[in-house]
């Protein structure tokens, strides 16, 4: 029973920070939509805008920084026209999020039970009692063996990958239909790495909420996303479902993120960096952002900022190499 | 945990013999006799030396010591040489008044600079901020006798509202049981002696209080702006919570062990800082008590009021000490 409606749809979403030294556009003309039960990999380095959309989506954007354009629409309704009040009601019952770092994620001088009793209180009509149970459920749907003792601890007692569970089974707490996961696994080991992953991917059958999966690794990519947007610069450059990605990806950025993976069967010892830093989000140069990095620019490169154009049905790129069907060719294996 | 406080509180003896040593030392190096001063001018030498002899002040000082502190330990902190009645009876009437004037100045300071300090932190830049983190600035550099002078000229003189000076008007009358005026007072059902011993605390507490008070807001402010950046606060903004929840509950508990340290320290500094207070305000209390034997070189009454001060600010940090862990579960005493 496959919903085709998107339960969240972001369109032209311009995030800028006004600084005094000039709007530092950390997010530049983002649209996407996502699925119920389907799972949306958002990718890019740091700096590049995929946690600033995500805290747009939040309305957790704190001043200077401002949502300048753009929609956000959550079951039809725009997200920027809600106030406070109503986003709070909206924050962590309809749109629930997890983060990076479980080790500061949670708060250290509360019991586990505390924090997660007082995120169901919020948001249902339960007494203590029933959120407790509510609050063991959860912590054994996570697989937390012993829940109900283990609700009495606090975060510091708990291994950081039982941290990321709990936190996991917080943000499930009141069923949410959008689930956002900023870079879930960066700070745990790579058996525990595989270990949420699966187990987000199991809570997703088993609740068919939708995930935003902000990662920086296209190994997470690869296990999880159903589609792929690539970020830079505060923009997206590539968007596709991850087959596609895999199999041929266009942007030379996203080819740049790929070759910095290793691979087993690769003989040569030295993997290849993308040369180069980001470019400064408030004084963008002319024409593409990424030409000083590219090793396939062009003297267009330079002067052209190039459109998010659709190359194929499910296939948008940003890149003058495709403004012509010809330049196809240049596209490496 | 009880080890640790078992531990804690026989390290009182070393502080306590340190102190004993310091202000016996400390005392017998101030110029002046005492005899002297208790006779007055016309006195003799003979009866000068009686006097001396009497006191012991004739042997050698490790004798003196020796003396005082074998009469301590027998619980005897000796005779005040002014008034000639027992030091312990004399610091039971006023120890309390000095620590319900401490309390209250403290309660006073705890409740406004820690609201004032998460509000400042909260709207940073605001115009709140300017104003009480300026405020703050002037409370900390505003001497306590020019504050306390100022006060009685405006509220007892000019405007006449509140007492200049005591624990309690003449003409109220109340049973006492703790010596605390106000706990007196609810536990005698008696509220025109509550109200009339809460205003005479009103301008001594708040001259005394107006340090600590703007020492804890500068302090909460820099802490809460420090904890309103961490990620577990950007966690429970993401889980849906009130905004008041988030910054009193979430934010502030975490901010509050610097503020806890500060309120520690301060309140063993207020112990000394009442003297001047209770000096302005004529406040029944121990600073006034030892300044007066300091002024009449009363040598038992300071040396055993002062080790009576430094016993209760060990304490206090002690409780401070014990209190983190309500405040940080992760904080674990040997």
């Amino acid at each position: 029973m496959e919903n085709n409606t998107p339960i969240l749809e972001v369109k032209d979403l311009h995030t800028h920070f006004l600084t005094k030294t000039g709007a530092v556009k950390a997010v530049d003309g983002v649209s996407f939509d996502i699925k119920p039960g389907e799972t949306l990999g958002i990718v890019g380095e740091s700096g590049s805008g995929k946690s600033i959309t995500a805290m747009s989506i939040m309305q957790l954007i704190s001043p200077p920084g401002k949502i300048v354009q753009g929609e956000i629409l959550f079951e039809g309704e725009n997200l920027n026209n809600k106030t406070e009040k109503e986003m709070r009601k909206i924050r962590g019952k309809e749109i629930s999020m997890i983060f990076q770092d479980p080790m500061t994620s949670l708060n250290p001088v509360f019991t586990i039970e505390k924090q997660m009793v007082e995120t169901i209180r919020t948001h249902e009509a339960m007494n203590k009692k029933q959120a407790k149970q509510r609050a063991v459920e959860l912590l054994d749907l996570v697989g937390i063996p012993d829940p109900e003792a283990r609700l009495k601890n606090y975060p510091h007692e708990f291994s950081g990958g039982m941290r990321q569970r709990a936190m996991i089974a917080m943000a499930l707490a009141c069923n949410p239909k959008v689930l956002i996961a900023d870079e879930p696994t960066t700070a745990l080991d790579v058996t525990i790495q595989a270990q949420i992953l699966e187990l987000l991917a199991k809570l997703q059958k088993e609740l068919g909420m939708a995930i935003i999966m902000i990662t920086h690794d296209l190994g997470v990519v690869a296990e999880v996303c159903d589609r792929v947007m690539v970020m830079y610069a505060g923009k997206p450059v590539e968007f596709t479902d991850v087959l596609s990605l895999f199999d041929h990806a266009k942007h030379p950025y996203t080819w740049g993120l790929m070759h910095s993976i290793p691979k087993i069967t690769d003989q040569k010892q030295k993997l290849e960096a993308i040369e180069g830093l980001p470019p400064d989000l408030r004084a963008l140069p002319k024409g593409c952002s990424f030409a000083a990095r590219c090793k396939h620019a062009m003297d267009s490169c330079f002067e052209v900022d190039p459109s998010f154009k659709q190359y194929q049905a499910n296939h948008h790129v940003r890149c003058l190499l495709y403004e012509n069907e010809e330049n196809e060719k240049v596209v490496p294996s | 945990m009880f080890s640790y406080i078992i531990k804690r509180i026989l390290m009182l003896i070393p502080v306590l013999i340190g102190v004993s040593i310091l202000t016996f030392s400390l005392i017998h190096l101030i110029p002046g006799d005492p005899a002297k001063s208790m006779l007055g001018e016309k006195a003799n030498e003979a009866q000068l030396e009686a006097l001396r002899a009497e006191m012991g002040l004739n042997d050698p000082l490790y004798s003196q010591y020796g003396t005082y502190v074998a009469k301590i330990l027998q619980g005897d902190l000796g005779e005040s040489v002014q008034s000639k009645e027992s030091i312990a009876t004399e610091v039971a009437d006023r120890l309390p008044a000095t620590i319900e004037l401490a309390l209250f100045a403290m309660v006073l300071a705890i409740i406004v600079g820690v609201l004032a300090g998460v509000i400042a932190a909260v709207k940073q830049y605001s115009w709140f901020d300017n104003i009480s983190m300026t405020g703050a600035l002037f409370g900390v550099s505003m001497p306590i006798f020019w504050l306390g002078l100022m006060m009685i000229w405006l509220f007892s003189v000019q405007l006449n509202i509140l007492p200049a000076s005591g624990r309690l008007s003449n003409d109220i009358q109340l049973g006492l049981i703790t010596n605390f005026y106000l706990i007196d007072s609810i536990l005698t059902l008696n509220w025109p002696a509550f109200k009339d011993a809460f205003l005479h605390l009103l301008m001594p507490g708040i001259a005394l209080g107006t340090i600590p008070m703007a020492i804890i807001a500068r302090m909460t402010r820099s802490s809460m702006l420090e904890v309103m950046k961490q990620d577990y606060i950007r966690t429970a903004n993401a889980k849906g919570l009130a905004s008041y929840l988030v910054i009193f509950q979430h934010a502030l508990k975490n901010a509050f062990l610097p503020v806890l340290t500060v309120i520690g320290l301060q309140f063993g500094l207020l112990l000394g800082g009442a003297v001047l207070t209770e000096t302005i305000f004529s406040w029944p209390g121990i600073g006034r008590y030892v300044l007066n034997a300091v002024l009449g070189r009363d040598y038992p009454v300071v040396q055993s009021t002062i080790l009576i001060i430094a016993a209760i600010f060990v304490i206090v940090n002690l409780v401070t000490d014990l209190l983190y862990k309500f405040f940080d579960p992760r904080i674990k005493y040997d």
